[in-house]
């Protein structure tokens, strides 16, 4: 699904990713883990095509294509998601407006035909159980007047209905009180499937009590300089990132 | 084509145009260029007015006479030779016309293909001759039947002048006197035509007018007047201009309106103005020098102005309040978007003279290219006008290192109990909105398109549904290509 | 030639001007003689009729110096306030009361008229070299009368802790006067200082001041400015600061008006380098037949700078107050904030207040914002005081109080905040009651 090869990134002229390799197969959920500014948001943002980040070197092939050659709404189509770790308010643009422009525009991509009023009001309908989402909600300008953890909400709704392919979660656990966590927690369990591959961004443990990972990572000075399973969480949560530091070093 | 009250079929229309003769006599056709007390007379005798009206244009014109043309602070504007343009050009004749569709510039085509317009709607709105067989013909006589049935009057300025004197003659004048402003008295001396509305007692007008069917039957030309009396507790919502871009030689265009609303009466008027531009690199397009003004002249009045201006190269317009009934309400929504070389300088006055009058100004002005923008707005709080409310907010969006945009509010309290708030802010659209919007598959063209009308639309939803989608429409076509 | 200056010029020629400056001061007098007194058809002068001014014929030679007790003067500086001062008395430099020696290392503070004969090679580069005599008639009228006033340069690396003091005093007595005062504040690369320039008038006092300031801060420069005025209820001030700043310096400018029948002051910030900042706050209390306009002016010439504005006002009696405040953002200046509010409250039905804030904008990378109100004070405050056992009267004082005290409060130095705070309380009603609500 998706691999990435001795990835170097810059952000304003300053190394932040320095050669991170990453390989994510269908199916597969993967954590991401690392102390602040070790790179991860970074990360996330260079597979969705944020200007501002510059690969300097490396490959990402994403379904047998070329990632970083496409634009960021090619990556959309193509089914790459970013759930934002601060999604951005867009005064005047109507949630649902917005969400049926990217629904459409995925569909059209794949040759599918457009959903109309009724079809697409119906397939929120059924989406919005799935993370407890307000109607009331919908019916705003995209984030305005949120609070931070409808802000979140949100972001795995879209998720839901965009059904991607790849979904990336830049922390979206961060600043959620414990209910929250639970209702993003479980969309996304929900949204898991043998097609569809899930890479978490996260600083904390805490969410992966929730979403069981396959593999989890630490990336550590723009690399990821150690893999393993879902007890490396459990590691990291009791000792900190320093042993590892250490013991790469 | 002047379209008169009980035309009842094309024949008749047709028949009319012969009848008054000089539509199409080359001789009367056009007064020649130029402008003096006989032109004055000429134009007041075609028309066949009474002399109290001629006396009224000729005291414009004297005092037009001893004025100086504005002192412009924001735009650039070429001297006009007021000399050289002709002050009477009526409806265009057939021998003017294009004689078919081929003649069109096939940019203008383009344009009405983006917003949907049918195409004979695009060959009257491109000046294209076409036998009389439009539908709006018999859309405006059954339109016109339902409001005579309700005792509205709308007809043509010309008209209502030989119909309704004494109406015109109470009411001409007595929001905007003729010597206003520079173009306010050049417009009383020498205009053509323009549309006339009253609204009995207790009326409210059961459709929504609209220009859109006159226009398309009568070039009313620069000089456009049009008055709108509201009579007591009536209601009425105009709207103004159409969405697609007008094919127009006339560089000036010099137009006055005038709303009168009586106590408990309301008035909603919506503007959508999309006159040629002129091109990319700033060629040509039309001056659109307007002043629009409201009188709520009654208590409990109401007077709404909507505006979304994409078009003229320069627009120049302050559609304005004068609050002078008690618990008096005064409305200003705007969109104005310019784009290559694009000005405009356009705003409101709110003029509160009642007590508990109150006002609302909400300003969007989106710049892109080389276009330069002002709000430029009044909130005056006379004396007397306790516990007035103003609340004034104004955006502007830039697309583009080369555009501008200039925000001159001007606030005059003199009441201590008066509430004035005004909130200005400008920007650009922001990366991380754009970014959001891509990543959720949305083109960079349309994520632009969804940002800007979300930006506009506290003002959209002031207008009729129809007109908002257009307008939106609209917007789209304006800014074709403006980032990239 | 315009009418009403004919004594400005014939004082003129009774001016010693035969030093290397003399023809600036010529050719800013024919700036003068050319436009004479602006009047209301100027944009900038339209909420503002300077007639008064012209029609009284007042005299720019002081041939009657006043002398002042110490002890009067004294009661005049900042309580508490180590501070360096110089005391002008109706324009002249009063040397005896003023307070510089011993000086700093890297510190000049001279009167105009020392420096321009000491230090003719420095100011040859600075004096008048940053404010526009075309800009405004008054400008150029001060420019010709160059004589007294502050010169202080503090050189690179040298911050300076104590503030310096500028007490302008005037104290008239025989045919009312015209003064002057030029001042110019120079900021070496990195240095830093506060100045206050503090216009006091004596009583009844009928005379005119025409103050200009010109400040110029190098790479890195911070200066604090302060404008104290508290001109006699009959006398006219017009002011004007011009700072030019350089890279990533950092100006902060404080106006207090208080005083004074016609005032105008005008303040204008060119920031002409990258990371250049300003700030300006003001605050404006009239009452009677005042009238205080205040005109700011901040120009974003290049990329990365910043301003922010918050100028409040307070208006009682028959007073009427002007603002005006303009931001431009020059072309291609990207990357710009600017912030600016101006706040009023109406406190009687007599006052008038005429606000225009102004963006004008050439430029798209930009964040920029103003507001501004017009109203009185909030119900809800006041019926919460009142439902707690205070006074109608009282609750209103206080209130008012706090409004302007959300601007006195920026202010960094204590001595001239509570100063200050003192003057603004005195001017209420219910003087004593508020102090005791007031913590200081």
């Amino acid at each position: 699904m998706l691999n990435i090869q001795n990835l170097h990134a810059k952000i304003g002229g300053k190394e932040i990713l320095k050669g991170l390799n990453l390989s994510v197969n269908a199916g597969e959920v993967h954590a991401i883990m690392g102390p602040n500014g070790s790179g991860k948001s970074t990360l996330a943002n260079v597979l969705a095509g944020r200007d501002g980040c510059d690969v300097s070197k490396g490959t990402v092939t994403y379904d047998g294509q070329d990632l970083l050659k496409l634009t960021p709404e090619e990556r959309a189509w193509a089914g790459l998601f970013l759930a934002f770790q601060y999604p951005v308010e867009i005064p005047g643009v109507n949630n649902v407006y917005l969400l049926k422009a990217a629904v459409n525009a995925v569909r059209k991509y794949r040759g599918e035909a457009e959903l109309d009023a009724v079809e697409f009001l119906a397939l929120i309908k059924k989406k919005m159980k799935i993370v407890k989402m307000q109607e009331e909600l919908l019916n705003r300008s995209v984030n305005e007047g949120f609070s931070g953890g409808e802000k979140k909400r949100n972001e795995i709704f879209q998720m839901s209905i965009l059904e991607p392919k790849l979904a990336i979660l830049d922390e979206t656990d961060s600043g959620l009180d414990i209910d929250a966590l639970k209702i993003v927690a479980e969309g996304v369990n929900s949204l898991c499937n043998e097609a569809r591959s899930i890479i978490l961004v996260t600083h904390y443990q805490r969410l992966l009590d929730y979403i069981k990972p396959d593999h989890v990572h630490v990336l550590s000075g723009g690399k990821i300089i150690k893999s393993g399973g879902s007890d490396l969480a459990l590691e990291l949560e009791k000792k900190g990132y320093d042993w590892i530091k250490e013991e790469v070093a | 084509m002047t379209m008169t009250n009980h035309t009842d079929n094309v024949a008749d229309l047709v028949r009319k145009e012969y009848e008054h003769g000089f539509f199409t006599d080359i001789e009367t056709d056009t007064v020649a260029p130029g402008l003096s007390e006989a032109t004055i007379a000429l134009i007041s005798k075609k028309k066949e007015e009474p002399t109290w009206l001629l006396e009224w244009r000729l005291k414009a014109y004297r005092h037009w006479l001893t004025m100086a043309d504005p002192n412009w602070t924001q735009l650039n504007i070429d001297p006009i030779d007021y000399q050289a343009i002709s002050y009477y050009s009526a409806p265009k004749s057939k021998d003017d016309k294009l004689k078919s569709i081929d003649e069109v510039d096939p940019k203008l085509l383009e344009t009405y293909e983006k917003l949907g317009i049918p195409l004979q709607e695009q060959m009257i709105l491109a000046g294209v001759a076409v036998d009389a067989v439009f539908d709006s013909v018999s859309v405006a006589t059954t339109f016109k039947e339902k409001l005579a049935d309700a005792g509205v009057i709308f007809c043509s300025f010309s008209e209502a002048v030989k119909e309704h004197p004494a109406l015109v003659k109470k009411y001409l004048g007595s929001v905007v006197p003729a010597a206003d402003n520079f173009f306010a008295a050049l417009n009383s001396a020498v205009f053509t035509d323009g549309s006339f509305v009253y609204i009995p007692k207790g009326v409210r007008c059961p459709m929504e007018l609209s220009t859109y069917f006159r226009i398309n039957a009568s070039n009313t030309g620069q000089f456009e007047r049009t008055l709108i009396i509201a009579d007591e507790a009536s209601h009425v919502s105009y709207l103004e201009g159409c969405t697609a871009p007008m094919r127009d030689e006339n560089q000036l265009h010099a137009a006055v309106v005038e709303l009168v609303a009586l106590t408990d009466a309301q008035i909603k008027y919506a503007t959508v103005q999309n006159w040629y531009p002129g091109d990319e690199n700033g060629v040509g397009g039309i001056y659109n020098f307007v002043t629009k003004r409201g009188d709520c002249r009654g208590d409990n009045a109401k007077i709404s102005w909507t505006q979304v201006e994409t078009g003229s190269a320069i627009t120049w317009k302050y559609p304005s309040c004068i609050l002078k009934g008690d618990n008096t309400v005064g409305e200003f929504y705007s969109v104005a978007v310019t784009n290559n070389y694009q000005q405009a300088d356009t705003g409101t006055k709110m003029i509160h003279i009642g007590k508990n009058t109150r006002s609302t100004i909400i300003s969007k002005g989106i710049s892109a290219r080389h276009a330069q923008q002002s709000y430029r707005g009044l909130v005056k709080i006379s004396k007397n006008a306790d516990n007035a409310r103003n609340h004034t907010q104004c955006d502007s969006l830039l697309m583009g290192d080369q555009c501008g945009a200039h925000t001159f509010p001007y606030i005059e309290a003199k009441n201590s109990t008066a509430t004035v708030e005004h909130e200005a802010t400008t920007a650009k659209i922001s990366e991380e909105q754009l970014f959001y919007c891509r990543q959720r598959g949305i083109k960079e063209e349309d994520a632009i398109n969804m940002i800007v009308n979300g930006f506009c639309r506290e003002v959209f939803k002031e207008l009729p549904m129809e007109f908002a989608v257009e307008a939106q429409k609209l917007l789209g076509v304006t800014l074709e290509g403006a980032v990239g | 030639m315009s009418t009403g200056i004919e004594h400005y010029l014939s004082d003129f020629e009774q001016l010693e001007n035969d030093d290397w400056f003399s023809e600036n001061r010529q050719s800013a007098l024919d700036v003068f003689k050319e436009s004479g007194f602006p009047n209301a058809r100027l944009e900038d002068w339209k909420y503002t009729d300077v007639r008064p001014i012209k029609k009284k014929k007042f005299s720019s030679v002081n041939k009657t110096p006043v002398s002042m007790r110490a002890d009067e003067i004294d009661a005049l500086r900042f309580q508490g306030l180590d501070c360096i001062d110089l005391v002008f008395i109706n324009g002249v430099f009063a040397k005896e009361y003023s307070n510089i020696e011993p000086l700093e290392e890297g510190l000049i503070i001279e009167n105009m008229q020392d420096a321009l004969a000491k230090d003719k090679d420095f100011l040859a580069n600075h004096l008048a070299k940053y404010a526009d005599d075309n800009s405004s008639p008054f400008t150029a009228l001060n420019t010709a009368f160059i004589q007294n006033g502050a010169f202080i340069n503090v050189s690179p690396d040298v911050v300076i802790e104590k503030p310096v003091n500028i007490l302008y005093l005037s104290k008239t007595n025989g045919s009312p006067l015209a003064t002057h005062p030029r001042n110019l504040i120079v900021v070496g690369e990195n240095a830093e200082m506060t100045v206050i320039e503090s216009y006091i008038g004596h009583g009844q006092a009928n005379y005119f001041t025409n103050a200009v300031t010109e400040a110029t801060l190098s790479a890195n420069a911070h200066l604090k400015h302060y404008k104290i005025q508290q001109e006699s209820l009959n006398a006219y001030h017009i002011g004007n600061l011009i700072a030019l700043q350089s890279r990533d310096s950092n100006l902060e400018s404080h106006s207090i008006s208080l005083g004074g029948a016609l005032v105008r002051n005008d303040i204008h910030g060119k920031l002409a380098a990258e990371g250049a900042q300003i700030v300006m706050n003001g605050l404006y209390m009239t009452d009677n037949k005042q009238h205080v306009d205040n005109h700011t002016r901040v120009d974003h010439l290049k990329p990365h700078t910043s301003s922010t504005e918050n100028y409040r006002g307070i208006l009682n009696g028959k007073s009427r107050a002007v603002f005006n405040g303009k931001v431009v953002v020059h072309k291609n200046a990207q990357k710009i904030e600017a912030h600016q509010n101006n706040a009023n409250l109406l406190l009687s039905n007599d006052a008038e207040i005429d606000t225009k804030p102004e963006l004008e904008i050439y430029a798209d990378d930009v964040k920029c914002s103003h507001g501004a109100t017009v109203g009185q004070l909030d119900q809800k405050m006041l019926f919460y005081l009142r439902s707690r056992a205070i006074d109608e009267q009282t609750a209103r004082s206080l209130l008012t109080y706090a409004f302007a005290d959300e601007l006195i409060s920026s202010i960094g130095l204590g001595p001239i905040r509570h100063q200050l705070e003192q003057l603004i309380i005195g001017q209420l009603p219910e003087a004593t009651l508020i102090r005791e609500f007031t913590h200081e």
